[in-house]
């Protein structure tokens, strides 16, 4: 059952909110950043590695 | 068996069966982390004592349990990579120090902001609190350890070590609740017994857990997969990975 009276009670939650929302709030961005970082990385070093690739190609060709 | 282990310990092979589990393992996390993070902050009934400041312990619990639990992780690949001299946990050591070190950042995080309307403070020289510092501080150490040496051996050689020697701390964050009888409150979830915790409370945060581990299970796979990318970029497999025909 939902604890609070209405929308306005659950974001001040019961004079904690602050607190409340901040720990989430930080706690949450923390985690979607640790998922996202690993991704992003893997993307940059293999676009790196391609361009190293194609660097080497011209390197031999010319 | 040694096959096995021979199997689990090629890059390539763990890469390609890591990006089967991966997906799945997304959409567990995020389906238990969310329902445990809506259940837990509107309809989980709010303390008697501490109001509804107690709901961050959906977060902080969660957060300290995975901290001490990966903090054996990176332990045990390091004691795995310098005994059996298995590249790819030195990867999975190498993949676990930042994790730890955010999940121990979120558990200090969310004590802080528990203790200031529960306590009054937000920091306090407990036992508890000092030893899971401590703890943070392994983890950067780690860290800054791996980076610091030009060769990958010296480097995985040094950070089992002390990832090894850091183990010591563990069970003392464990038992400084019973050992020092401070501020921060004894476990809520114990091995033995029942917990002390109303069932409507608790549900949420069993939700929470296994979210946090299916959650680390993913991004220590996540950060492996990158190490393994950074590691093997000269072979033939990475090089088609970066260049599909």
């Amino acid at each position: 059952m939902f604890q609070f009276e209405n929308f306005d009670a659950f974001i001040a939650m019961g004079g904690h909110g602050p607190y409340v929302w901040a720990a989430y709030g930080l706690s949450l961005t923390i985690m979607v950043w640790l998922a996202l970082a690993p991704l992003r990385r893997q993307r940059a070093l293999l676009a790196e590695l391609r361009q190293r690739l194609q660097a080497q190609r011209q390197r031999g060709q010319s | 068996m040694w096959q096995w282990f021979h199997k689990l310990g090629s890059p390539r092979w763990f890469y390609h069966i890591s990006g089967k589990f991966l997906p799945w393992l997304a959409l567990v996390s995020v389906v238990l982390i969310v329902t445990g993070v809506i259940w837990g902050l509107a309809f989980a009934p709010q303390d008697a004592r501490q109001g509804n400041s107690f709901r961050i312990i959906y977060i902080h619990v969660p957060a300290s349990f995975l901290a001490l639990a990966g903090y054996y992780v990176m332990a045990a690949a390091g004691a795995v990579g310098m005994i059996w001299k298995m590249k790819l946990a030195d990867m999975v050591m190498v993949a676990a120090a930042p994790l730890g070190a955010a999940l121990t950042f979120i558990a200090l995080f969310t004590g802080a902001v528990w203790g200031k309307p529960t306590w009054g403070t937000y920091w306090i020289w407990d036992a508890r609190i000092t030893s899971m510092l401590v703890l943070l501080f392994l983890y950067i150490g780690i860290i800054a350890l791996s980076r610091s040496f030009s060769t990958r051996e010296t480097s995985a050689r040094a950070c089992a070590i002390l990832a090894l020697v850091g183990t010591v701390n563990i069970p003392i964050i464990y038992k400084s609740v019973d050992w020092w009888y401070t501020l921060h409150q004894p476990a809520t979830i114990k091995m033995t017994g029942a917990p002390s915790m109303h069932p409507d409370m608790f549900k949420p945060l069993l939700v929470m857990i296994l979210g946090f581990y299916c959650f680390y299970a993913l991004v220590l796979l996540l950060n492996t997969r990158t190490e393994i990318l950074l590691r093997e970029n000269r072979t033939t497999w990475v090089k088609e990975l970066a260049e599909p025909k």
